[in-house]
């Protein structure tokens, strides 16, 4: 990594609720098609850190920044920047599979698309098409596109939301803890997109499952108590951390 | 949307308590909207005061405050004054809380706390089912079924039994202050019941099962710890019911016999500032008269906003404690 | 008796009065249903539906023009209040912590109780004393002003229910605010608020007071907005305080077609809810 510029950094970058310092002057930068995990213990600023970089912090009660956050170099939260524009290149994947329960599963994939405007019916349908299969969840509902979305079990709600995220065609794509509410199955399928998507993508993932972390990704960095202790590729900080904090985290003696 | 005057590294919601940023201007359209409708309500409040005290004005300059202690309400001499619309309304009011309270509260303890399932839900459906029907039905039900039975054995029985009170002496008319008062009773009844059974509701399980663990009978669950938990909920839902009593128009004015008098006898008939307004507002012909009216409704307004609003205070009070 | 035994008695003796209590509680209300049905039905037909009053004395004659009235003047009143109702109801739930939806929280909660023949007078002052003319339309403002607070208080407590990982999904989508309000949130609600509506559609069809000087009532069909127009509780009221027998039978069946009307609503407005929504969250 760092031959090429990154897709996303972020340079001093504090969040805070209120007067509450959630996260601590952090500067970190994601290559471009890559998967890039975020761990640490709860509490630690690992969510709050990456709501930042859609500029969803700012929508929780008294969220707000200071620091810069840089999508392909460009200051994401300038003023001629409008947010709803930014989060349609930065998608977001939550803890809890969240369908839209009064759409059908064709709808809550295109719910995304309907935003810039008029889509022709069939390139809509060719857009929801792909998007399924790229979250491998296509051969299972094709049948039943019409369908309410709140049929699918779990594993199958959290690929729609996957593939409700790719849809629009996003550059960064953030996952909050996404397999944290599945079961061990719907969890290797998760796994097993995020690979093949980064293909596409770039991929920024907060997990506190230190073995999905080492499976997953390319580089690590570990957060406590809002602040980054340390930063590196994965391979590293799994066999050789230079911190002591972080060792104790991986290595299950806190946490 | 940020403000321009802000240096680009930080970015502060500009008002913390806004929640979500509007950032477009569709956006600020839409909250535009919302504040419109929001604003609406506070706004309908002081303008039923205002338009009420201008309409009123001409009646508050005549007679002042001397209108709340003179009983006599004279259209053709445009004399006006309101003791007797106000105690009756007063006397109505406080009779169908006495007979009510104890009742509904007796219903919704027992259908929180010892009714089995199978009578539960049935009674608390007829009691919403009951809290729908129109006030206009229950005076009519009243005129025709009530009052005949009231005439003919139940008044008869007090008077005989009861005689030696005051209130209870007298010619029995059909029409009545306690005629009024029956009405109102079971008119507020389905109401108190179902506000006291969600506040009951609302008392965790765990209150139960300690006092019951502590050895004491459901009886004594109920009124050492269950009743007293709920307590300032349950005063919330009396003083509700007191509220809808006050100002309840149809029924009453179908029921009490329509008379500017106050009598010591319960047979007699009476008035109230409600059923005032609505026999004689669309009828009045002198600016006086109609001023008087909006006198009167001015003082139902003022008594049942102060009524209602410490009932919800006492309600809200409640639900901050199980909320929390 | 043993303090133990004494003490059990006590209990068994109370419940024991509180079933008394139901009893006497559920009696008269059963007793206006049954009279209802009873006195009602009798003198209802078809022919009490399609026609419009007779002169006073005559027998026959419907309550057509009623039935027109109050499904005009409640579905105008609607018209005004629901939107109204829902819009500051979603203020209340989207801005919770912002001064303007505390005030406007607590004085729905106050509006709510105030008697309706108290608004109908300051209907009376604002309209029909500047209009110099009683109208319908009158009538269907008094009617929304007692819907705005229920709907403002059930939106926002319908609103609430949504889990806020859909709102913020939404917004991660890169919905702006208010669509997320209208199609993902709003949409969520909708049932409940459907719900909460048609209560208060409800209610208003049974007002009378408010109508009393506004709408006033009239004896022929009309479909003016702008001219007095009847409705089935100022039918009721009439037609039981006047001296007539076939008066009274009139307003029994007319109660009669009233509470019909009241109870579909409100089991129109169960139905609504029962179809659930979100799962979940």
């Amino acid at each position: 990594m760092g031959e090429q510029p990154p897709r996303m950094e972020t340079d001093k970058l504090s969040a805070m609720y209120g007067k509450f310092t959630a996260v601590k002057g952090i500067s970190l930068s994601f290559a471009a098609n890559q998967v890039h995990a975020l761990i640490g213990p709860s509490g630690c600023g690992k969510s709050t850190y990456l709501r930042t970089l859609n500029r969803l912090h700012e929508v929780s009660a008294g969220g707000w920044i200071t620091g810069r956050v840089l999508l392909d170099g460009e200051d994401i939260y300038a003023s001629s920047v409008n947010p709803i524009q930014l989060r349609r290149r930065v998608g977001m994947v939550f803890q809890k599979p969240t369908p839209f329960p009064t759409m059908s599963i064709r709808d809550n994939v295109a719910a995304g698309l309907m935003l810039d405007g008029r889509l022709p019916k069939a390139e809509v349908d060719e857009i929801v098409e792909r998007s399924l299969r790229q979250a491998a969840l296509w051969d299972e509902v094709k049948d039943r596109l019409k369908a309410s979305a709140l049929g699918l079990s779990g594993g199958q709600q959290q690929r729609l939301c996957l593939a409700r995220t790719i849809a629009p065609q996003p550059e960064v794509i953030l996952l909050d803890e996404p397999t944290a509410s599945l079961d061990p199955q719907g969890t290797q399928r998760i796994e097993e997109l995020v690979v093949s998507l980064k293909e596409h993508f770039t991929i920024i993932i907060v997990t506190h499952n230190m073995q999905q972390a080492a499976r997953l990704s390319d580089t690590t960095s570990f957060f406590y108590i809002g602040q980054l202790i340390e930063h590196g590729t994965t391979k590293q900080i799994f066999t050789a951390p230079t911190h002591e904090q972080t060792e104790a985290y991986i290595t299950g003696r806190f946490g | 949307m940020t403000a321009p005057t802000k240096s680009s590294a930080v970015h502060q919601a500009p008002d913390p308590t806004s929640g979500l940023l509007g950032t477009s201007r569709a956006d600020q359209f839409f909250k535009g909207l919302l504040t419109l409708a929001a604003l609406l309500i506070p706004l309908l409040l002081l303008a039923l005061f205002y338009e009420l005290a201008h309409g009123s004005a001409p009646a508050i300059a005549e007679f002042g405050l001397k209108f709340l202690t003179d009983d006599v309400w004279d259209p053709v001499a445009e004399i006006y004054g309101a003791w007797p619309l106000l105690f009756g309304t007063l006397l109505t009011s406080f009779i169908a809380l006495v007979l009510a309270v104890p009742l509904s509260l007796g219903v919704a303890i027992y259908l929180t706390e010892f009714a089995p399932e199978f009578i539960r839900k049935p009674v608390a459906m007829l009691i919403e089912l009951l809290a729908a029907i129109p006030s206009v039905v229950y005076g009519l039900w009243g005129i025709f079924v009530l009052i005949p039975i009231l005439r003919s054995t139940v008044f008869p029985f007090f008077r005989d039994t009861l005689g030696f009170l005051p209130f209870f002496d007298g010619p029995i008319y059909g029409p009545s202050v306690l005629s009024a008062s029956l009405i109102l009773t079971i008119m507020i009844m389905p109401f108190i019941m179902s506000v006291s059974r969600s506040v009951l509701l609302a008392v965790p399980n765990s209150q139960r099962e300690a006092s019951l663990a502590l050895g004491a009978t459901r009886w004594e669950a109920v009124r050492t710890v269950i009743v007293p938990y709920a307590r300032s909920g349950i005063i919330g839902a009396i003083i509700l019911g007191l509220g809808r009593a006050l100002g309840e128009t149809m029924a009453v004015t179908m029921l009490i016999g329509n008379r500017h008098e106050i009598s010591a006898s319960l047979f007699a008939p009476g008035y109230t500032m409600a059923a005032v307004i609505a026999n004689e507002f669309s009828e009045a012909g002198t600016t006086l008269h109609i001023a008087s009216l909006t006198y009167v409704a001015l003082l139902l307004f003022v008594v049942t906003v102060i009524v209602n609003a410490g009932a919800r205070l006492l309600i809200w009070r409640v639900g901050r404690k199980s909320g929390g | 008796m043993n303090p133990r035994a004494y003490r059990r008695f006590k209990s068994h003796v109370m419940v024991g009065l509180m079933g008394v209590a139901v009893l006497v509680a559920v009696l008269p209300l059963l007793a206006i249903l049954v009279s209802l049905t009873l006195k009602g039905a009798s003198s209802l037909s078809l022919a009490f539906f399609t026609n419009t009053p007779v002169p006073a004395g005559e027998t026959g004659g419907g309550v057509l023009h009623a039935i027109v009235g109050t499904l005009m003047i409640v579905g105008i009143a609607s018209l005004i209040g629901v939107p109204i109702g829902i819009g500051a109801g979603i203020y209340c739930a989207e801005y919770p912590a912002s001064r303007l939806a505390g005030i406007t929280r607590f004085v729905s909660d106050v509006l709510n109780g105030t008697p309706s023949i108290v608004v109908g007078v300051f209907v009376w002052t604002v309209v029909v004393a500047q209009q110099k003319h009683f109208s319908a339309f009158a009538g269907s403002i008094a009617l929304a002003i007692l819907m705005i607070p229920m709907v403002t208080r059930t939106t926002e407590e319908l609103i609430k229910l949504v889990p806020v990982s859909l709102r913020e999904a939404a917004l991660a989508l890169g919905y702006p605010r208010w669509r997320t309000s209208l199609t993902i949130v709003l949409r969520t609600a909708l049932p409940g608020i459907v719900t909460g509506a048609l209560l208060s559609v409800a209610r208003a069809a049974g007002e009378t007071a408010p109508l009393l000087f506004t709408a006033l009532g009239s004896q022929y069909l009309s479909f003016n907005p702008d001219q007095p127009m009847a409705a089935l509780p100022l039918v009721v009221f009439t037609y039981a305080s006047g001296p007539y027998e076939e008066w009274h039978q009139l307003a029994w069946a007319t109660a009669l077609v009233l509470i019909l009307v009241v109870f579909l609503l409100s089991v129109a407005a169960r139905l609504a809810t029962r179809q659930r929504f979100s799962s979940n969250g």
